[in-house]
């Protein structure tokens, strides 16, 4: 016979699928069966309709498509025969799903179907409604379930209920109906039916409010004299699993029990006894035991407050905490998690036996026992449980070594009560795990160090120490190089030492020999090694007996291959060789690094911003500059058009302080942009390779940072709004750059003038004040004007409040910043400011236009003044 | 809600049974099997029957060279589901009579009978042996 016709029998199909060897030779065989039975299909053949769709399911598990034969399992449900029916309500159910129109078609089959005599069928049409019927299907079918709920036969009504789940869960309005039929059931003595009536109760009760208030009046003692029964039944084969009866039932009646007694007092009274009883009573030597137990405490923990039952629970989950077995370990895990929340003194006291849990061979019990560790952690044991952690950290598996390193370093920061405390963990850290220590963490550490004045040169000299024995900890290295570089002086000097240290004697020139191995490591990143060169530029300086030594490895790199390095190098040689006068004010210390800000822009910030804050190099217009940034930032973030901040939501200004982004397009257009801890901002000031864009834009960058909302902003100190956008007043801090923009002469005073320029214009002009507008813009953006407008007051009052307000058309985008002051003296002895921003969308058809109305507060009155300005020049 | 799906794959990976109760595209459902399968059989009998997984947790058990995954949201009880994986089998097996993966296999429209009367819509319907195979033992009397 021919196996592959459509006469083969399932069996047949199947040994042929198991017969091949390949994966193209059962692609070959399903392929030809299924050609058989579209054949089938297309013949509408009766005889082989319901083996056809029996290969078809087996075909479909295997995962091919099988799509043509939906129409199939329609034709079979309509067959009057029961094995047709039968599967074709399982092709139904296996083959389509509720997104399928095809499956409205089947509605009025199972409508049909509902009503029948036969109540296998019946239940069959339950079944099929009750796993995949759609939003439509449930509203035209509901009345119908409903009827059925109260079917004298208890396997009807079962599945009525669990049906009648679906159908609510899919239309909740029609929740109501359901409430009485649904209290009704909990009345059954067939364990069946009480089954899925309390499924179906727990589901009403999460839907709708109503329903939840209904069943706690009415049915709370009901349902615990149900449990009372089931608990204290006599031996009952058919529902018995190792000597416990029916333990399905009683897992059901405790969830609905927690549902029921969560949050009301009352109703969680009622149930104590029963907790009691079934929390002691039960066996728990078999697995079945331990899963009602394991409800039970789930439940005790999330009613109302009872101390007795909670001891209990937690003694039973201390002693699931103890078992051998490694399932009940993990729920107890699980379930001690909850109960921190509301007894964390019981928790506490196991504390021994989670620690050995996070060492567990197990991978799921370590996760859970680390999850658990974190929520215990408080001031008082973070001493000892960090000590432990670490010491793990050291043997543990590579897998779980990410999760362990990040999990300490946020308790370390969270909790440690002293800086040195918290630097001294770290550094034990950072030489077992280093690698799987995440950026936002060494540069929490980076700021913690600055801050700790008194503690750098303890610092650098452990660091130094790590450094010798642990040279291949990425973030090891960087760390150790940074501190190096900044503090190189105290590491040499052995300054500020402490009491606890032993004296070590280090000279300038191990000191440049430990940051050469670096950097002629291979294994590290070029972050680090980039690191490694700025290093050596401030120990240069620092060491001046060294600056020879140094300046040949510099020249060295400026060899390289690798762009970064090779830049760098040789804009440090420069330095070094022509620049000593600056060079020592360049490198001087960094400044202290405000925590507060720190934190709270790392609170702020999306987690994943941090490492992908990259993105390509972008091209900003310039004045479109990042919405949170960091005073700090903003100052040094000089060629930021392309630096990553205006992607990273609030995130890692630190890690924008080393400057990730390469110098902009200049050089090369998307080029190194993976996250390293590049060009140290300030050498963007000392782009001296560079064309004067570079130097007009940094300017720009000063000046249109204006465009910036935010008010803690350093930046509004810098680019004064009051003054014209061109001179950037002296900035807070690092004074040593603004001077040495002033050395660049052309560079301070380039005025924000990159385009065409044009007249100003008396915009308004009345008796008592004058409007002047100055236009500035883009060269690359003809649309967008950029307007000064200045206010004079030529009236020998001085004004208050003083406000203006713009309306234009609706081809022009009108943006305007804040004033720089509502008050106006008198007579024109000053002026307020104020930038608008105009985009013309009507650009070279349409000029600009715009009314305004100007409103002040002359001795006390309030004066309105409105125009309209039509002569704006043309091109704009 | 409760049970996501219910699947049965040999120890080479191969897939004996699948019952979704929530949609998944085919792809999808090739790459989940995959996953988790790998996941499952990676672990060695001394470690612990449940596994996490993306949002849900695997609740799997292994009889002979069968392995039954269960998929369930994550505040289902996994204890009361290793039961019913257990009483799963026990059903197929006073039905079958020792059964075995070749009876899965070949009967495979049966076993879906009996765990659409076990399950549905993700919730257990019935724990009662004689419950569930009754109405199959009828049909089989009657065809």
């Amino acid at each position: 016979m021919n196996p592959f016709s459509s006469g083969t029998r399932l069996r047949d199909m199947i040994r042929a699928i198991r017969a091949c060897k390949t994966a193209a030779e059962e692609r070959a065989v399903v392929r030809k069966e299924c050609a058989a039975i579209r054949a089938a299909i297309s013949e509408n053949d009766q005889d082989y309709r319901h083996r056809n769709l029996a290969k078809l399911m087996f075909i479909h598990m295997l995962g091919y498509p099988t799509h043509f034969g939906q129409m199939e399992c329609l034709k079979l449900i309509a067959s009057p025969g029961f094995p047709e029916k039968r599967i074709g309500y399982l092709g139904l159910m296996l083959l389509l799903d509720e997104r399928q129109e095809v499956l409205m078609l089947v509605t009025n089959s199972i409508k049909q179907d509902l009503s029948h005599t036969n109540q296998y069928i019946v239940g069959l049409a339950l079944c099929a409604l009750g796993n995949i019927c759609s939003a439509e299907m449930a509203r035209d079918l509901a009345p119908e379930v409903e009827r059925l709920l109260q079917f004298r036969d208890p396997n009807i009504r079962k599945k009525a209920a669990l049906c009648s789940i679906r159908i609510v869960k899919k239309v909740p309005d029609l929740a109501e109906n359901f409430i009485n039929p649904a209290a009704s059931l909990l009345k059954e003595k067939h364990h069946g039916v009480l089954l899925t009536g309390i499924q179906l109760c727990t589901d009403l009760c999460n839907i709708s409010a109503e329903a939840l208030e209904y069943f706690r009046k009415k049915c709370t003692d009901g349902l615990v004299k149900v449990l009372k029964d089931v608990a204290n039944s006599p031996y009952a084969p058919e529902y018995d699993v190792s000597g416990i009866a029916d333990p399905f039932l009683h897992i059901k009646l405790l969830k609905l029990l927690r549902v029921l007694g969560q949050g009301d007092a009352d109703a969680s009274d009622s149930m104590n006894d029963i907790l009691a009883q079934v929390a002691t009573k039960t066996e728990s030597n078999k697995n079945a035991g331990n899963a009602i137990l394991y409800e039970c405490v789930s439940t005790i923990m999330t009613i109302e407050e009872n101390g007795g039952l909670r001891v209990l629970a937690v003694n039973i989950l201390g002693r699931f905490l103890s078992s051998r077995d490694n399932n009940i370990r993990y729920v107890a895990l699980n379930m001690l998690m909850k109960a921190i929340a509301l007894d964390s003194q019981a928790v506490q006291r196991h504390r021994a036996t989670i620690l050995e849990c996070v060492k567990d061979s197990d991978a799921s019990i370590r996760k859970r026992a680390l999850e658990l560790v974190y929520l215990l952690v408080n001031e008082s044991n973070v001493k000892s449980l960090t000590k432990e952690l670490i010491d793990y950290l050291e043997i543990s598996d590579p897998e779980f070594k990410g999760d362990l390193t990040a999990k300490i370093c946020s308790i370390v920061e969270k909790f440690s009560p002293e800086k040195i405390w918290y630097i001294d963990q770290m550094l034990k850290v950072l030489p077992k795990a280093g690698n799987y220590v995440k950026d936002e963490v060494w540069h929490a550490l980076i700021v913690v160090i600055t801050n700790a004045s008194d503690l750098h040169g303890y610092i650098v000299r452990s660091l130094y120490r790590e450094l010798q024995t642990a040279g291949e900890q990425e973030t090891l290295v960087r760390v150790a190089v940074w501190c190096i570089g900044e503090y190189g002086e105290m590491l040499v000097g052995n300054a500020g030492m402490l009491n606890q240290e032993d004296p070590i004697t280090v000279t300038e020139s191990d000191a440049v020999d430990v940051i050469e191995t670096a950097i002629k490591c291979h294994s590290l990143d070029l972050a680090t090694r980039a690191m490694c060169l700025m290093a050596l530029l401030k120990l240069s300086s620092r060491f001046p007996s060294c600056s020879q030594r140094i300046n040949d490895t510099i020249i060295h790199y400026k060899e390289s291959l690798v762009l970064e390095l090779q830049q760098r190098a040789i804009e440090f040689n420069y330095i070094i060789e022509k620049h000593q006068n600056i060079r020592s004010a360049l490198v001087e210390r960094m400044p202290v690094l405000d925590e507060a800000t720190y934190s709270g822009r790392r609170a702020g910030s999306v987690p994943a911003a941090v490492s992908t804050s990259q993105g390509a190099p972008l091209n900003l217009p310039n004045g479109v500059a990042k919405p949170t940034a960091a005073p700090l930032v903003d100052l040094l973030d000089l060629s930021s058009d392309e630096v990553s901040a205006p992607s990273s939501s609030g995130g890692d200004f630190l890690h924008d302080l080393f400057g990730v982004d390469l110098p902009p397009a200049s050089s090369q257009p998307g080029g190194n942009h993976a996250q390293k801890s590049g060009t140290d901002v300030l050498l963007d000031l000392l782009s001296i390779g560079t064309p004067l864009a570079q130097s007009t834009s940094m300017a720009d960058m000063l000046s249109s940072g204006d465009e910036n909302k935010s008010p803690a902003d350093i930046l509004d100190k810098l680019g004064s709004p009051s003054g014209p956008p061109s001179q950037a007043s002296p900035p807070v801090g690092s004074s040593s750059m603004m001077d040495l923009l002033d050395g660049f002469g052309p560079v301070s005073s380039v005025p924000e003038n990159n385009g065409p320029t044009y007249p100003s214009l008396v915009a308004f002009e009345s008796s008592s004040l004058r409007v002047t507008f100055n236009f500035s813009k883009q060269p690359g953006n003809p649309q967008t004007t950029y307007v000064e407008a200045q206010f004079v007051n030529k009236s020998p009052n001085a004004y208050s409040n003083f406000v203006f307000q713009a309306a234009v058309p609706k081809f022009l985008q009108l943006h305007l910043d804040p004033a720089s002051s509502n008050t106006l003296p008198a007579s024109g002895n000053g002026s307020i400011t104020q930038k608008l921003r105009l985009k013309n969308s009507q650009h070279g058809k349409k000029s600009l236009v715009m009314r305004i109305r100007i409103g002040y507060k002359i001795n006390d009155k309030d004066v309105l003044e409105e125009g309209q300005v039509n002569n704006f020049p043309r091109d704009l | 809600m409760g049970i996501r799906f219910i699947l049965m794959v040999n120890k080479q990976g191969q897939t004996r049974l699948a019952q979704y109760y929530e949609y998944l595209t085919l792809e999808e459902r090739r790459a989940l099997e995959g996953e988790i399968v790998r996941k499952c059989l990676a672990r060695t009998e001394q470690q612990c029957s449940f596994v996490e997984h993306r949002n849900y947790k695997i609740v799997y058990r292994r009889y002979a060279s069968l392995f039954f995954l269960v998929g369930v949201d994550n505040e289902e009880n996994e204890l009361a589901i290793l039961e019913f994986i257990h009483l799963l089998v026990e059903t197929m097996d006073r039905h079958f009579g020792n059964v075995c993966e070749l009876d899965v296999m070949f009967h495979l429209e049966k076993a879906h009978f009996m765990l659409e009367e076990m399950v549905m819509n993700g919730c257990i319907v019935e724990t009662s042996k004689a419950n569930i195979l009754s109405p199959i033992q009828l049909m089989d009397k009657a065809s």
